[in-house]
């Protein structure tokens, strides 16, 4: 919490930013007290992003450590970028959530404690060995001890549900308590809990209980001191209708917006895999926007039957993660050869194999450009926030469908759920890219090709006259027919890359996020690292350091003005939360002298991390 | 949907399915009669070539498509199931047939032939069964005898085979019938009836190998042994073969199996004889069974229980229903659902 600049007309201290970090077991419904308190943020006009950390366990034994379910929020008065490194205020709903997070509050944070969830049993589960609450750890810090399971169990006691039941509305009673410290409107989630619990007006009215009193202890308990209210006053944004949207959200309605701009419907084969299924879940939900879902028997199916309905005329598209992208290879490569259109969402997570399937990564990088046998080429596009994400789901659609090739969009589990602020663009504006079919019979083959772009004819079955067959063998370039001619295979593989090259002429060239476009280093970023990045050059900057942010979001074809732009930079730094995989793209294209800096911890960077980076690679 | 196009200016011929690509199978594979058999009985089914897909995986059957000169999609193995659901979906007037092996459809490919005969996708699926790998040279297959000597297995094979026929019955297809390559106008008929089924349709054809299986089913086919181990079943009628049909199958009590009686003269009288009746599915399982030289094997439709809707047609009416209960959806409505603010 940044130092109070003065009070508000009523009383309240005004901060520029907070971090808040909501820390439970995995049933005591941190996730939706964080959510919720995200939407009442925005709603109060502040800038924010959020980090939803959870184990992959659907409920973990409770109270052990590796059950602690985790969501954090940076919102300020000013652009936030990143979730933030450390909280400024920590909520420990029982031993363990305080054990896993204690050490990333700074001295003076405020930790909020439920008293009543540190009992012996408890305590042992967490691994401490004497009660915090009585010895000296958290002496360092401002601390709220509250029971707040008694509390709530009182709140709720006039609507019976019974004890366990009564018990889990202390999230809302959590949040009550935090609406009253930042001036919160409780309204929006008052009326979200009427809706969610129609069905069931009594847990409804019982959580609508707990909330409004965990607001009134805020409003008549006495406080310890040091703790008191706070005002984050509305933060300067560009006019606009806004939403919070996450990034699989995001990709589900650009590709349903993308579908209709290429006037085609949509085919969304796609398999269940963390943290990838709720591109499912809302697509699921769109069947009237002109997109058919379809849960496929497994990963191969999902891509298949997209690949299958590409070549019957629709838009295949299909999303997964890093396992499920290594199981769909093969059919990818069909899509290349047969040069069909595919879209393909590879929200990636830690690896190799099953690694950490909630816990993020940008390890499918190599996967993405190069993972198929043969030469393979594609388009890879790689959004840096939740609302990229719908822009370049319906340029991967206007790519896939003008260049007839497979387009991988690589998000990850950082972007996929954590939530920003997003300025809703009017999609009357957005231009329009009609797919026309081939219908000239004259002198057809399935393997004509646009001069300028290389793309192939795309003629759809039923059309009479066009009858034709295309599939995994290799096809002469003048006829379509197969071929194992030597020369014509070379040929033809060129000319795959080649038409993958052209998509470079047809996207922006690169641009400088931050700095001029020469200096000492360059800091070159992709994906969900944007903001720490970001905010680490800034950093860097203010303390005199000749450094510029370029962060890349086309991946291949990399953009065609890179090589040029990197070559007036005298060191280059890539940040990246894998072991080196852009930095072996940038070595291996250019022949620049690019350097890695990694994390590879399932975590997103912290700034702190990439300026530390910055300043050891500009200092040797 | 099963298209039905109104019948063209000239009936179609047998030619107008063949393309210009040279057929290269080895001489005297079976294959070249099936092809034979389906581009004989198309013309016949009131097609058009532009709304006819074949697609295939990977195997000596799956070159198929490329001889068809209609659409058609040579995909990878063991995958033409979940392509096929995919075209199927996004363009329900096409009439799509499915060519697969024993290796393509049962090995790699058995998830998904599972799944696309549950799902009631409606297309037909042919699958070409030799027992045996061909394209790579004589492995042996799901469906090879046990100890079936291959390079890959020297001292004969230890795997128990699965039976197709059997497998595609238990998936829940709704159609299911068998034929041999060689009897093609047996063949046409059956395929032509799985064409006239809304839903997944299986066919399993018998096909001989010559080069790496030869006479693999000669139990079966041979002429001088075809009317004792060959039984063509007909719904309504009973289940009977032997030279001048003098012997029948009878379930026996319970259903509990099955047994060959004589029929007429020191026999039982041919009312004795179970009748074929193609919408008993137990029944169906226990002649999908039969095995030669024990039991003739059972050809022809062995069942036919069309569902009331396809999947494809299920999923169509989805999608109506979404749009009937929200209208055409509205992107910006859409972007604009739930929380949202203005700053002015």
């Amino acid at each position: 919490m940044d130092t109070p600049v003065s009070e508000s007309a009523d009383g309240r201290e005004i901060l520029e930013s907070v971090v808040i970090r909501f820390a439970g077991d995995s049933g005591d419904g941190m996730q939706l007290a964080g959510t919720q308190f995200t939407q009442a943020t925005a709603v109060a006009g502040n800038d924010l992003a959020t980090f939803p950390d959870f184990p992959a366990e659907i409920r973990a034994p409770a109270g052990t450590t590796f059950g602690v379910s985790g969501f954090q929020i940076h919102f300020a008065s000013h652009d936030v970028l990143t979730p933030g490194d450390a909280p400024d205020v920590l909520v420990a709903m029982n031993p363990a959530a305080l054990k896993v997070n204690i050490a990333d509050v700074p001295r003076g944070g405020l930790i909020i404690i439920n008293t009543g969830a540190f009992n012996k049993a408890n305590l042992k589960k967490a691994g401490y060995d004497r009660d915090p609450l009585e010895d000296d750890t958290l002496a360092p810090y401002r601390v709220l001890k509250i029971d707040i399971s008694k509390l709530t169990t009182a709140a709720v006691k006039p609507f019976n549900l019974g004890s366990k039941a009564a018990l889990r509305t202390k999230n809302l009673w959590t949040l009550g308590l935090l609406y009253w410290m930042f001036d919160r409107d409780r309204s929006p989630t008052v009326e979200w809990l009427r809706t969610k619990f129609a069905k069931k007006p009594d847990v409804a009215e019982a959580n609508i209980a707990a909330l409004n009193a965990g607001h009134i202890y805020g409003e008549t308990a006495e406080m310890p001191q040091g703790v008191g209210t706070y005002k984050v006053p509305k933060a300067v944004l560009p006019p606009g209708t806004y939403r919070n949207v996450t990034g699989n959200e995001a990709l589900a309605w650009g590709l349903a917006a993308g579908g209709r701009l290429a006037g085609l419907p949509v085919l969304f084969g796609s398999y269940p895999i963390t943290p990838a299924s709720s591109v499912l879940h809302a697509l699921a939900k769109l069947k009237h926007f002109g997109v058919t879902t379809f849960q496929a028997e497994d990963e191969i199916a999902a891509v298949c039957s997209a690949v299958g309905a590409s070549f019957g005329g629709s838009l295949g598209a299909t999303s997964t993660s890093g396992p499920g992208m290594a199981l769909k290879g093969e059919a990818i490569g069909l899509a290349i050869i047969t040069e069909l259109p595919l879209v393909i969402f590879d929200i990636q997570r830690a690896g190799p194999s099953t690694g950490m399937p909630t816990k993020t990564e940008q390890s499918d990088l190599f996967q993405a450009i190069w993972g198929r046998n043969g030469d393979a080429p594609l388009c890879v596009l790689a959004p840096a926030t939740p609302g990229e994400c719908f822009h370049y789901s319906i340029q991967a659609v206007r790519l896939a469908t003008t260049y007839m090739t497979p387009v991988i969009v690589l998000s990850d589990g950082f972007i996929a759920n954590g939530a920003a602020p997003w300025k809703v663009p009017d999609f009357d504006e957005l231009p329009r890219f009609e797919v026309k079919f081939h219908q000239d019979t004259e002198g057809f083959h399935p393997y004509k090709r646009d001069p300028q772009t290389l793309a192939r004819v795309w003629a759809k079955p039923g059309t009479p006259g066009l009858e034709h067959r295309i599939g995994g063998l290799e096809k002469h370039y003048d006829s379509g027919n197969i071929s194992y001619d030597p020369d014509n295979h070379h040929k033809m593989t060129k000319v795959r890359a080649q038409k993958i090259q052209n998509i470079a002429q047809d996207l922006p060239e690169q641009t400088v996020d931050l700095g001029p476009d020469t200096g000492d280093l360059a800091v070159v970023s992709w994906g969900s690292t944007y903001g720490s990045v970001n905010q680490a050059v800034s950093r860097a900057r203010a303390e005199g350091r000749k450094v510029s942010h370029i962060h890349v979001r086309q991946m291949w074809p990399l953009p065609r003005n890179l090589k040029a732009l990197l070559s007036r930079f005298e060191k280059i730094l890539v940040p990246e939360l894998n072991n080196g995989q852009l930095v072996r793209v940038l070595r291996a294209e250019y022949l620049v002298p690019a350097e890695p800096l990694d994390k590879i911890a399932g975590q997103p960077f912290k700034v702190a991390e990439v300026l530390d980076g910055i300043r050891a690679h500009l200092d040797t | 949907m099963t298209p039905l196009d109104p019948p063209a200016d000239k009936k179609l011929t047998r030619k107008d399915f063949v393309s210009d690509q040279e057929v290269r199978w080895c001489p005297g594979c079976g294959d070249y009669a099936i092809l034979a058999a389906i581009q004989r009985a198309l013309p016949d089914m009131g097609v058009t070539r532009e709304k006819t897909v074949f697609i295939s995986g990977i195997g000596c059957s799956s070159r198929f498509p490329y001889y068809m000169n209609t659409y058609g999609f040579h995909t990878i193995h063991g995958r033409a199931p979940a392509l096929a659901t995919g075209l199927k979906l996004a363009n329900p007037e096409l009439d799509v047939w499915i060519i697969t092996g024993d290796g393509d459809g049962l090995s790699i490919g058995g998830n998904h032939l599972m799944h696309i005969l549950r799902r009631n996708v409606d297309v037909q699926l042919m699958l070409f069964n030799n027992r045996i790998y061909g394209l790579t040279k004589g492995q042996y297959s799901p469906t090879s005898l046990l100890g079936q000597r291959s390079p890959s297995t020297p001292m004969g094979s230890l795997d128990s085979p699965i039976n197709p026929t059997l497998f595609a019955l238990g998936a829940g297809a709704r159609f299911v019938a068998r034929g041999i390559d060689t009897s093609t106008k047996t063949l046409g008929v059956v395929l032509s009836e799985a064409r006239k089924h809304k839903g997944a349709s299986f066919v399993e054809i018998l096909q001989n190998c010559p080069v790496f299986n030869d006479g693999t089913w000669e139990g079966v086919t041979a002429k001088q042994v075809a009317s004792d181990t060959q039984m063509w079943v007909e719904h309504g009628k009973p289940l009977l073969f032997g030279k001048d049909k003098n012997k029948g199958l009878r379930v026996l009590a319970g259903g509990r199996g099955v047994e060959v009686v004589t029929v007429g003269e020191g026999g039982v009288p041919e009312s004795e004889v179970t009748v074929h009746d193609e919408t008993n599915r137990p029944l169906a399982f226990l002649l999908a069974q039969l095995q030669v030289p024990q039991m003739p094997m059972a050809f022809g439709v062995l069942y036919r229980d069309p569902a009331p809707v396809s999947y494809g047609d299920a999923v169509a009416a989805q999608n109506a229903q979404a749009i009937e209960k929200n209208g055409e959806g509205d992107i910006n409505a859409l972007l604009r659902s739930g929380h949202t603010w203005t700053v002015k």
